[in-house]
């Protein structure tokens, strides 16, 4: 997902003192309970290591997020259509911007962890590396992306850590006009003429797949999900949630007269699912490692953008301190 | 990073339905009219609310979580500090 838990595993966990253990214990049995870990709160050094990379690398998948979608706002087919897009991208920022607040209550720096996305250290989430080739992807992103979104964000609301839950709490709000908008795109798109309808199949064909990648690999591989479970961090496991999504989606895409491109997909009456086919988790892996067909792209303009906007933020501040000097001075001087 | 660090802001939001300013989130800003505009961008794009306060970050002072004991339990064992506390007859009708 935006979270995908990718990262290497952490060095083996060096032992603990009686204290630690003793606190650990505490630790664990207030999470047991549902109680909210606060920023101030005792923690295990690897509950603070996971959230910092979890909460930022979500933030990172916000922040990337917005430059596929971008692609089209000079280019969206109508003002109304236009407004939206802008709208749902500004809210992506906003998104960002919540997440890395939370993450800072954890002892990290903004700066510390935008450097991280912008040195190539940090993940996002796989999805954003795919482009946007027609007017179809904005409502297939909002559709399904914000949608898988959905899945993996409503269960990280209960989440232990308190400024976690609390951010997503705002986001899930926002996230449903993000998925109707996108729907409301396709519908359009399905009920048009015949090249309307196979711009949206298409576009369907090309972000279905990577979707389904977006919650992460199998369950059987996924590196972080015990102790994150435990901690209350993660509460279904990928391929739980990677069902739900499937489990809701094709209907949908059955109702814009789409197919999801997958010859095995089928209704398994007797659990209630649709049983979809093999994931190409090679696809997956190499996205991951850089190879995806808009890796290098998306870095470069986040790069620009950071280093473009360098002078503003200096001028910001020296301004700031200009005032402040000033507002001294005559204070001193009608004293 | 050579980059000066942004001061970072505590954001309150008084919601339309009269009840006090509540904290929403944080921001980074250069001085406060730059918060108040974040704020305003960040905070309140669905009509949030009516009234915006920012504050810097460490002017907050704050309750020690380990003295979280010391300072909230005995409030507990005040039970008389509720209505329910007090017996009052039926007859008596609503108080
Ligand atoms: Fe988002
Ligand atoms: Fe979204």
């Amino acid at each position: 997902m935006y979270t995908q838990a990718l990262n290497a595993r952490d060095a083996v966990a060096q032992p603990l003192s009686a204290e630690e253990t003793a606190k650990s214990a505490a630790f664990q049995a207030r999470v047991d309970d549902e109680q909210r870990i606060e920023p101030n709160d005792w923690m295990p050094e690897a509950y603070r290591r996971t959230l910092v990379r979890q909460i930022s690398q979500h933030a990172h998948s916000e922040i990337v997020g917005m430059l596929p979608e971008g692609n089209w706002i000079t280019r969206a087919p109508s003002l109304k259509r236009k407004a939206a897009l802008l709208a749902k991208v500004q809210d992506e920022g906003g998104h960002g911007l919540y997440l890395y607040a939370a993450a800072e209550t954890l002892g990290v720096s903004r700066e510390e962890v935008v450097d991280q996305l912008l040195s190539g250290k940090a993940k996002y989430s796989s999805i954003f590396n795919y482009p946007t080739l027609t007017w179809a992807d904005i409502g297939a992103i909002g559709w399904l992306v914000d949608g898988a979104a959905i899945m993996n964000q409503i269960p990280l609301c209960r989440c232990s850590y308190g400024p976690y839950a609390r951010a997503m709490i705002r986001i899930c709000k926002e996230e449903s006009f993000h998925q109707r908008q996108g729907y409301e795109i396709m519908l359009t798109l399905s009920a048009g003429t015949a090249e309307q309808k196979a711009l949206a199949q298409d576009a369907l064909n090309r972000w279905w797949w990577p979707c389904l990648m977006m919650f992460g690999p199998p369950d059987g591989e996924s590196q972080h999900s015990d102790a994150s479970t435990r901690w209350k961090i993660k509460r279904f496991s990928n391929d739980q949630l990677r069902q739900k999504f499937v489990d809701a989606t094709v209907p949908q895409a059955h109702f814009l007269g789409l197919t999801p491109p997958d010859p095995e997909l089928a209704f398994d009456e007797a659990s209630g699912h649709w049983r979809f086919g093999e994931i190409d988790w090679e696809e997956f892996r190499q996205v991951l490692a850089g190879n995806g067909p808009c890796n290098r792209d998306r870095l470069r303009v986040r790069r620009k953008a950071h280093a473009d906007g360098a002078w503003v933020r200096e001028a910001a501040l020296a301004f700031a301190e200009k005032r402040r000097a000033r507002k001294a001075d005559a204070e001193k001087q009608a004293a | 990073m050579t980059e000066a660090r942004m001061p970072l802001w505590e954001v309150f939001i008084r919601s339309r339905n009269g009840l006090s300013h509540k904290h929403v989130g944080s921001l980074h800003a250069a001085d406060a009219e730059m918060a108040l505009q974040a704020a305003r961008d960040v905070y309140t794009r669905r009509g949030e609310g009516l009234s915006i306060w920012v504050v810097p970050s460490n002017a907050i002072t704050a309750s020690d979580p380990s003295e979280k004991e010391m300072l909230f339990e005995p409030t507990a064992s005040k039970i008389y500090r509720h209505p329910t506390f007090y017996e009052i007859p039926d007859e008596v009708g609503h108080m």
